[in-house]
C-alpha cells in the first residue's frame, strides 16, 4: 500500500534581503513511508532551505506542502509546532542537545510536550532509544561530557522519541569523522530497515549517498534528478 | 502534566543561572523589604501625629459662636424688603456661649445610636497670675470619667493622677508648660482671674501634657462644676457638647443634623481639622511613590537578566522550537522564570520587610512631647504586605513580558542556520 509521508508540490521559495533572490523553484517530489532518502547538491543550492520548509519551521513560501496527507497551508505557529512535536524528528549538524538537561532528558522532553505518555514511561521509552543507539550508559551524564559523535546519537534517540513519521537530518555527520560518521549511516540504516522509519537525509558525502535507497540532487534551488 | 514541563524547563534554565537570578530575586526582595518598612513606619507615624489630633478631638463638637443675630430687626420691614440693608445695630448679646437646653440636649445625644459618647465641657478663657504679670490661658472644665472614656484623658496626665480633680475640690490640673512658667509643684495653690475680673485659687493636681506644645502653655483642665463656680454659672451651664460617634466618617452628617435640631453650631472633624487628614496623605503617597518606584528599579533588574537570559539561550529557545515547542509555550517558560524571581524575591520581602519594621519598632524614641510613647511606631496594617505582594507579581511580570514575548518570536531556523 503506498502512503506519501511527505508531499511537495510546487514550492518556491525567495530570499528579499537586499535583493530578491529566488532560492527554491518549483520543488515537487514525494516520499513513500519507510522510505531511506538522500538529498544531495552543492553547497548554496538550497537544500537547507528546502528542509526548514518541509519541517515546518520555515512556513514562509510558495506552493503546497502535505504531510501525512494534511495540507499545511494556513496552520498557526501552534498547530505546526504540534505537527513537528508528533510527526517530525530532526537531527542538526550541530547536535543542538540542550545543556541544562540530561542526556535522558534531552531525549524525553519532546516526548513530554506530546503528553501522549505519562512521565514514567516516557523516561522508559527515552531509555529504550538510547539501547537502541547503544548509548544507554550515557543516560545520566550531560551533553557536554559526551563526544561530537555521541552528541550526535543522543540527538538521534530524541528524534526517534514520539516515534516519528520521518526522521529528517541536515548533514547529520558533515561534523564528525569518518568513523563516527560511518556509525550513524548505520544507524539511520538499521532503523531503515529494522524499523520501516522514513529518512530523508540532506547530505554532502556521496557515499553516504549512494548507500541510501533513493538520491535527490538539487542544483541552484531545482531538484534534477529524483533518483 | 505541561504546566509540570513548563515549570520544569524554566527551573533548568534558572537554576543554569544562579547567580544573576539571586541578584535579580535580592533586587526585588529589597525593594519590597524598603517598601514594607517604609510604609509600616510611615503609617505608625502617621497613626502617631493623627491621633495626637484625632484622639484629642471630638468627632463633632457643638458650641455657640459669638455671632450678630442672623436677622436684624431691619429685614422685619416690608418697606425695605428689596432693599440692601445696610443699618445693622443689633449686637452679640451676653452669654451665647452657652449652649442652650444642654441637659436636654446630651439625654438625647445619649440615646442616638450612632454616638459612642459625649462629654460635656466649658471652655472658660482665664488669666494665671504669676506674680504681678497675667498670662492667658484657658480652663476646661470636663466630667472627667467620660474625658477618660472617650479622649484617653489620663494618657496625657504625666504627673499626678485624673481623678485627684473628682477627689479635691477647686483643684485644677495644669497644662505642663504653663506650669514651668508658673513655677508650680503639685499640692501648690494658684490664682487664676477671670475675663469679668473675679480672683479665684485653685489647687495642683497634676500635670497635663498633649504632646502640642503651644496648647500645654495655655490649657488647664478642672471639674465641670468648679469651672461653673469660676463662672458663677449654674449646674446647667456648658460651652460644649463634644461628641464620639461609633463611625467618624458619619460625623459630616450628623453634625449638619445637630445643627438643625439642636439649634447650635456643630462642626465635624473632618472639617475641623482638615490640614491632619492633608498632611497624613500626603507622607502615605510619598512612602508609596518612593515603594513603587524602588519596584520599579527591580523590575528593570528583572528584564535586563530575562534579557540576558533569553540572549544565552537562542540555541535552546531555537532547539525547543525545532522538537515541537510552541511559541506559546516558549513565552510560558520564560513568564515562569520572571514570576518565579518576582514571587520568591518577594516573599523574601515581606518576611525581611516585617523584620526589619519590628526591629525600627524596637528602637527607643523618646520625645518629651509624646509621652505615652516609647520606641518608634509601626503600624503593622496587612494591606501594605497585600500590596506589595500583588506589586512585586505585576513588576515582574511587566518585566518578564516584553522579553518573553521576543523569546516567543525568536525564529528557530535563523539559530540553526547559524545567523
Ligand atoms: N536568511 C537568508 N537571507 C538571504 N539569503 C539566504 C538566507 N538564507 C539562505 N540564503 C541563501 O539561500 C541559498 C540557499 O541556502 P541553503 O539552503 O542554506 O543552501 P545549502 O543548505 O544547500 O547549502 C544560499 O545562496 C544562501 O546564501
Ligand atoms: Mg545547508
Amino acid at each position: 500500500m503506498e502512503h506519501k509521508v511527505i508531499e511537495s508540490i510546487g514550492i518556491s521559495k525567495s530570499f528579499h534581503d537586499p535583493i530578491t533572490v529566488k532560492v527554491l523553484s518549483e520543488i515537487s517530489f514525494s516520499i513513500q513511508a519507510g522510505e531511506f532518502v538522500s538529498i544531495v547538491g552543492k553547497s548554496g543550492c538550497g537544500k537547507s532551505t528546502l528542509l526548514y520548509i518541509l519541517s515546518t519551521m520555515d512556513s514562509n513560501y510558495e506552493g503546497k506542502l502535505y504531510l501525512d496527507g494534511m495540507n499545511m497551508e494556513n496552520k498557526v505557529d501552534r498547530e505546526r509546532a504540534r505537527v513537528r512535536n508528533e510527526k517530525i524528528g530532526f537531527v542538526f549538524q550541530f547536535h543542538y542537545l540542550l545543556n541544562e538537561f540530561n542526556n535522558l532528558q534531552n531525549v524525553m522532553l519532546p516526548g513530554l510536550k506530546l503528553g501522549k505518555f505519562a512521565a514514567d514511561k516516557v523516561e522508559h521509552d527515552a531509555y529504550e532509544k538510547l539501547k537502541i543507539l547503544g548509548i544507554e550508559d550515557a543516560a545520566l551524564k550531560y551533553p557536554n561530557q559526551l563526544s561530537g559523535g555521541q552528541k550526535q546519537r543522543v540527538a538521534i534517540a530524541r528524534a526517534l522519541i514520539n516515534e516519528p513519521l520521518i526522521i529528517m537530518g541536515d548533514e547529520p555527520t558533515g561534523n564528525l569523522d569518518k568513523k563516527n560518521s560511518d556509525n550513524v549511516f548505520n544507524i539511520f540504516k538499521e532503523l531503515a530497515e529494522e524499523y520501516h522509519q522514513s529518512l530523508l537525509i540532506v547530505t554532502h558525502d556521496m557515499d553516504f549517498a549512494a548507500n541510501t535507497q533513493r538520491t535527490i540532487t538539487m542544483e541552484d534551488g531545482k531538484i534534477i534528478s529524483h533518483g | 502534566m505541561k504546566v509540570k514541563l513548563i515549570a520544569r524547563i524554566s527551573m533548568a534554565l534558572l537554576t543554569a543561572r544562579l547567580r544573576q537570578t539571586i541578584v535579580a530575586a535580592s533586587g526585588v526582595t529589597f525593594s519590597i523589604t524598603m517598601f514594607i518598612s517604609l510604609l509600616s513606619f510611615m503609617g505608625g507615624l502617621n497613626d502617631l501625629l493623627d491621633n495626637l489630633i484625632l484622639n484629642r478631638t471630638p468627632h463633632v463638637r457643638l458650641y455657640n459662636e459669638v455671632l450678630p443675630t442672623r436677622i436684624q430687626p431691619i429685614a422685619g420691614s416690608t418697606y425695605y424688603s428689596g432693599a440692601y440693608h445696610f443699618v445693622r445695630h443689633v449686637k452679640p448679646k451676653n452669654q451665647l456661649l452657652e449652649i442652650r437646653n444642654s441637659d436636654a440636649i446630651i439625654k438625647a445625644l445619649k440615646k442616638d445610636p450612632n454616638v459612642r459618647g459625649v462629654a460635656p465641657k466649658n471652655m472658660v478663657p482665664i488669666f494665671y497670675n504669676i506674680g504681678a504679670i497675667y498670662l492667658t490661658g484657658v480652663i476646661n472644665g470636663i466630667d472627667v470619667d467620660a474625658e477618660n472614656k472617650l479622649f484617653t484623658f489620663q494618657d496625657y496626665v504625666v504627673e499626678g493622677k485624673s481623678s485627684d480633680l473628682k477627689n479635691i475640690p477647686n483643684s485644677i490640673i495644669l497644662g505642663i508648660g504653663a506650669a514651668r512658667k508658673m513655677l508650680v509643684q503639685i499640692g501648690d495653690n494658684i490664682q487664676i482671674t477671670t475675663s469679668s475680673g473675679e480672683r479665684f485659687p485653685l489647687k495642683v493636681v497634676g500635670f497635663y501634657q498633649s504632646g502640642i506644645e503651644e496648647a500645654d502653655k495655655v490649657q488647664s483642665y478642672t471639674t465641670l462644676s468648679t469651672s461653673q463656680k469660676i463662672l458663677g454659672k449654674p449646674v446647667s451651664y456648658v460651652t460644649d457638647i463634644q461628641i464620639k460617634l461609633f463611625d467618624i466618617l458619619m460625623a459630616p452628617l450628623l453634625a449638619k443634623r445637630y445643627n438643625s435640631v439642636f439649634g447650635a453650631e456643630a462642626i465635624d472633624i473632618q472639617t475641623a481639622n482638615a490640614q491632619f487628614n492633608t498632611g497624613s496623605s500626603v507622607r502615605t503617597l510619598i512612602s508609596y511613590a518612593v515603594g513603587i518606584t524602588l519596584l520599579i528599579v527591580a523590575g528593570f533588574g528583572i528584564y535586563n537578566i530575562l534579557n540576558m537570559m533569553i540572549y544565552e539561550k537562542m540555541d535552546s529557545i531555537a532547539i525547543l522550537k525545532a522538537t515541537g515547542f510552541s511559541g506559546r509555550d516558549v513565552n510560558a517558560i520564560f513568564i515562569t522564570i520572571a514570576l518565579t524571581i518576582g514571587l520568591v524575591g518577594g516573599a523574601l520581602g515581606l518576611i525581611f520587610g516585617f523584620g526589619l519594621s519590628a526591629l525600627i519598632g524596637e528602637i527607643p524614641f523618646n520625645s518629651s512631647s509624646l509621652p505615652t510613647v516609647k520606641t518608634y511606631p509601626i503600624n503593622y496594617n496587612p494591606k501594605f504586605y497585600l500590596i506589595g505582594a500583588v506589586f512585586s507579581i505585576i513588576t515582574t511580570y511587566l518585566a518578564g513580558y516584553f522579553p518573553s514575548r521576543k523569546a516567543s518570536r525568536i525564529d528557530p531556523v535563523d539559530i540553526i542556520r547559524g545567523k
